[in-house]
């Protein structure tokens, strides 16, 4: 039952995803082109209000629905890891047009082939695994 | 029911993923999406070669629901919230739609994704397989390296105001510029 709440997000997640046509492969080209403000709307508007959010959880005045205050582990540090592996990240991004979380909603559109992405993106995960110590970060 | 049907705007979706960040948190996780490729090689087994994917995967048992969650929400769009007179058409800017022709992209916006790279045809191509696991290797490669993806490095990470995200955030444009501008017209 505690995994519910989650599984109901997630629902929201693959609506807001979908209507609003993030998982499009096209409204990642056009942002891309620089020819649509949506997408940089979508990213902007997000991340201003989860701005609100941080200062909320940084001033303990919210807090986890069990009590607990919430940290927010910062990110890893590294100029290779972070512009090395974005970059590759943003080529594929791009070619795919959808990024991990779209790929998903994409299956429960019924979109067969992007079971490939899926598959290739868990591959590359795994090749990251195995070639980790020797990449630079 | 018309204004769910319809096409979401930015103003409407910005604020549900900024929710959709917040509500996480306060259930005590973090939104990250990317983490479940880790995920899925620790449940392949991948532990037993690379010590890396070592982890108990139980933990992050509540980001695979969210993601079973994700593609019951893209069902529910596509079989019930999809507006009855333009479809899965999307409203692209008419340039984007020449850019597309002009690089071999025919029927721009008609539904949502491009045949020239989904369609079943194309996957069962030598070349189209080829490019979809690829595309799909970069992404889950730069992901893991780089330490997340548009959910945890984008929105969590640029809302927290940090450096590797910002990092990371220019590197996933350096990338997606070169892609769209140099290689996806040599590709089609």
């Amino acid at each position: 039952m505690k995994y519910i709440k989650f599984f109901l997000v997630g629902i929201l997640f693959g609506i807001v995803m979908s209507k609003a046509e993030i998982i499009s492969w096209y409204r990642i080209y056009e942002m891309f082109k620089f020819q649509s403000f949506h997408m940089y709307g979508i990213i902007g508007s997000a991340v201003i209000l989860g701005m609100l959010s941080m200062y909320f959880f940084r001033k303990k005045m919210v807090k986890t629905f069990e009590g607990n205050e919430i940290h927010v582990a910062p990110k890893k540090q590294g100029l290779y890891r972070n512009l090395l592996g974005g970059i590759l990240f943003g080529l594929g991004w791009a070619l795919a047009g959808a990024c991990p979380g779209p790929m998903f909603v994409l299956v429960g559109k019924g979109v067969v082939s992007i079971l490939v992405v899926i598959f290739g993106a868990t591959l590359g995960a795994f090749f990251y695994g195995l070639f980790k110590n020797k990449i630079p970060h | 029911m018309e204004f769910i049907t319809q096409p979401w705007a930015w103003y409407v979706a910005g604020p549900i993923i900024a929710l959709i960040m917040f509500l996480l948190f306060y259930f005590g996780e973090r939104f990250g999406v990317s983490s479940n490729l880790e995920t899925f090689c620790s449940i392949g087994g991948a532990g037993k070669l690379v010590d890396y994917f070592k982890i108990d995967w139980k933990q992050n048992s509540w980001n695979l629901i969210f993601v079973a969650g994700a593609i019951l929400g893209g069902f529910i769009s596509s079989h019930w919230l999809s507006p009855s007179d333009i479809g899965d058409a999307v409203a692209l800017n008419p340039q984007t739609v020449q850019d597309l022709a002009d690089i071999g992209i025919i029927n721009a916006g008609a539904t949502y994704l491009p045949d020239e790279i989904f369609s079943i045809d194309t996957m069962l191509s030598l070349k189209g397989f080829f490019l979809l696991l690829m595309a799909g290797i970069m992404v889950g490669f730069g992901a893991r390296w780089a330490g997340g993806c548009t959910s945890g490095h984008a929105i969590v990470g640029l809302s927290n105001l940090e450096i590797p995200s910002l990092i990371s955030v220019i590197g996933f444009f350096i990338g997606g510029l070169v892609m769209t501008w140099f290689i996806l017209p040599l590709i089609f």
